[in-house]
């Protein structure tokens, strides 16, 4: 079985360390990996913001990467892995959007969104495993991101996979399905309502008394960790992929 | 207060810093949501029931124009008249003709968005006629000269206090603390319109193009009272209210009540069809519908669109929305608040009057979770931020909107190109560095980030990023990596 994976241009420039922890967690349960190098982004930054024939440019070069990658491929058995339920959704669900009436795109379109899962749901559905051998001291809470949870239908699996987690207590917060307030661009063209819809995600999360706070997209955990770090609120963020790889680090 | 441009920004944040109403806004989206969601949880196969309902609405509106002729005829066939108001201007003309012909000199009125929409309060006052609203919230709304904060509850966003010192203002009463007085009063004064009224106008939450019959729902039995008490009834009715027969009515009555308040039904359901017949004893004269398009059929006219116009109005998009449960109702600019507003009132007044409500909105899909018909709005709003951003390029106005088009085509120009892609990677890391010295937090950015580290801490770029790191990865990948059984 083989993996491609989509990294992100978010977990590329800012969070490489999530990146690595999947790919140690895939390499582990025997996966193997490749990283299409000519990747980067799936555009939905212009997509969400309205431009949408910059994103179509960008959206179209993520298709003929992939659809390169898969096609040159001997293994019938191979999909695309990404660490992230919104970047997932812009190419499995919004792409339609892109191309309506370039059927020869579409077609190659519809072959990746048969092969492309987030990670989550990929360990889970895919590989069907929950546990991974991780081991993590302490109470977890989950945050669903609104993509992952109401685009892709992902609810369970990340929730199965921190149970699976050895030392790891999952807590749920009251409002584990509100929205944090980050929402792309949203965050800074509306900064006041972004910043008070974080406040009640804040507030939810530390009153689900966990130390740490664990979701499958950095673009709500950064919205997230801004605010704790900024307020020195000593809660933890964690990728679902961080905490999957956790058991060979000294983690409290 | 009257309509203009709409100032989300700069009104959300005026919303946000105000600490009694954002208590109103928690405490009435948590009552509404908890209730909606006990209610729909008792009513077996719901998921069912609003795909039949997005069905049938969207057969209607596909058909809207057959629809449109039954009705009318079916009204005609009960006795009633039937009117075609293009706007808001010719709907009021019209209201006001009817009011003249029949020597109307004072209008009682039930909750209607509709008459909202085209301030028909003001238009009738200005024509020295009285419309006094009887439904209680919109009385207070009337008295305080605002337009309706929620769909269903136009005044929740003012407190006891607020309404104790108003009345006293307004009626020249004394400051009556307790709701029961203030609600009597209320009633006194309401009572005395209602008996004195020449023409009552009514909203109306369906009209059936089968039968003619105009349905209102209602707790406070005042539209009973509207549509009955006065000689004259006029209802007013947008366009995409119409559902095709008499027996969708039970599904559409179970979802809209639910939806709204939680309740199994409303307390009171009126169901009019046409004038008082010889064999009633009571009921109004003459019977008169007006059917309001004011923009309707430009949404009509959109595929991409289209199905804002399957919304029934019962609020429940704007209860389990984050964005009004802190933004509140007036922040969207007209008389539509929440994700319905969002997505119709830039269609409805005209993208250039809302270019930031398409924006409003995080896109988390809570409201399409929970709409009866199952409107899809994130999808609704991508489309129309595509046409905001189509104007604006057109128009070229503002420095704002100039810079972010420059920011997006600078992104796609990198973003197509990797190599391109890996020097701006580099150089962010080496740009920032003034700022991080090092972190791997950054406490304060230029703008447009700044509207980020006013509150929040952004992360560094890495000076490693992932593509970096896999070259040294895939060298250990692949080496029968620990398989955990």
């Amino acid at each position: 079985m083989k993996a491609y994976l989509f990294i992100t241009c978010l977990v590329d420039t800012f969070f490489p360390q999530v990146g690595e922890d999947m790919v140690k967690v895939l390499d582990r349960l025997g996966v193997d990996l490749e990283f299409p190098e000519a990747q980067t982004c799936c555009g939905q930054p212009a997509f969400n913001s309205g431009y949408r024939d910059d994103a179509r440019i960008v959206a179209e070069r993520f298709i003929n990467i992939f659809d390169q990658a898969l096609k040159n491929d001997q293994d019938e058995d191979s999909y695309i892995v990404c660490p992230s339920g919104s970047c997932t959704t812009m190419i499995k669900v919004f792409y339609q959007e892109l191309f309506t009436n370039d059927l020869l795109l579409l077609d190659k379109l519809n072959y990746l969104t048969s092969r492309m899962y987030e990670f989550s749901e990929f360990l889970v559905k895919v590989l069907n495993r929950t546990d991974l051998g991780a081991e993590y001291g302490g109470a977890v809470t989950y945050h669903d991101s609104c993509h992952l949870l109401r685009e892709l239908g992902v609810k369970s699996e990340p929730r199965q996979l921190i149970e699976g987690v050895k030392g790891a207590e999952l807590r749920e917060m009251e409002m584990h399905d509100a929205c944090c307030g980050f929402g792309g661009t949203f965050s800074i063209k509306f900064p006041k309502v972004s910043v008070s819809m974080l406040d009640e995600k804040i507030e939810s999360i530390v009153n689900s008394g966990a130390n740490t706070v664990v979701s499958c997209d950095m673009g709500c955990l950064m919205n997230i960790d801004g605010a704790l770090s900024r307020r020195g609120i000593s809660v933890k963020t964690k990728h679902i992929a961080e905490l999957l790889a956790s058991r060979d680090k000294e983690e409290k | 207060m009257s309509f203009g441009k709409v100032r989300f920004e700069k009104d959300s944040a005026e919303a946000v810093d105000n600490k009694a109403l954002q208590d109103a806004l928690v405490n009435v989206t948590n009552k509404f949501r908890s209730a909606r969601r006990n209610a729909s949880e008792l009513v077996p196969g719901w998921e069912e029931l609003r795909t039949r309902a997005r069905d049938i609405k969207r057969e209607t509106i596909d058909n809207l124009d057959k629809y449109l002729v039954k009705l009318e005829s079916s009204v005609k066939k009960a006795g009633g008249h039937v009117h075609w108001a293009g706007d808001g201007e010719e709907a009021c003309r019209i209201i006001l003709n009817i009011a003249r012909k029949n020597r109307v000199k004072s209008i009682v009125k039930s909750k209607s968005m509709a008459t909202e929409e085209i301030e028909l309060n003001k238009n009738l006052e200005r024509a020295g006629i009285r419309a006094v609203e009887t439904d209680l919230g919109e009385y207070i709304i009337q008295l305080a000269g605002e337009h309706p904060f929620h769909i269903i509850a136009p005044a929740i966003h003012k407190t006891k206090d607020d309404i104790s010192r108003l009345f006293s203002e307004k009626l020249d009463i004394p400051y009556l603390s307790e709701p029961e007085e203030l609600t009597k009063v209320a009633r006194e004064k309401l009572r005395s319109e209602f008996l004195n009224a020449d023409m009552g106008v009514s909203g109306a939450n369906f009209g059936v193009a089968e039968t003619g019959t105009v349905v209102i729902v209602e707790n406070e039995g005042n539209a009973r009272m509207t549509t009955t008490v006065p000689r004259i009834h006029v209802a007013l009715m947008g366009i995409e209210k119409i559902i095709p027969r008499y027996e969708d009515l039970s599904l559409f009555l179970t979802l809209l009540a639910r939806s709204a308040t939680g309740q199994k039904s409303s307390t009171y359901v009126s169901f009019i069809t046409g004038p008082r017949r010889d064999t009633d004893k009571d009921g109004p004269e003459e019977f008169h519908l007006v059917l309001l398009d004011n923009g309707r059929s430009r949404i009509l006219a959109s595929e991409e669109t289209r199905e804002s116009l399957y919304c029934i109005r019962c609020g429940a998009c704007l209860n389990n929305c984050p964005v009004y449960r802190k933004a509140g109702g007036h922040s969207y600019g007209w008389v539509y608040s929440g994700p319905i507003g969002a997505i119709i009132n830039p269609q409805l007044m005209g993208i250039d009057q809302a270019p930031e409500l398409p924006f409003a909105s995080s896109l988390c899909g809570a409201c399409r979770d929970v709409c009866p018909v199952k409107i899809d709005f994130p999808k609704v709003l991508l489309e129309l931020r595509q046409r905001v951003v189509e104007e604006k390029q057109k128009d070229r106005v503002g420095w704002r909107s100039f810079l972010e088009g420059l920011a997006i085509k600078t992104w796609r120009i990198i973003t197509a190109n990797v190599k391109l892609y890996n020097i701006a990677l580099t150089a962010s890391y080496y740009l920032q560095y003034p700022l991080s010295m090092g972190n791997n937090k950054l406490r304060s950015l230029p703008y447009p980030l700044s509207r980020w580290t006013a509150a929040r801490d952004f992360p560094a770029v890495s000076r490693t990023p992932f593509r970096k790191r896999w070259k040294d990865l895939k060298q250990t990948v692949g080496k029968g990596g620990v398989n955990i059984k």
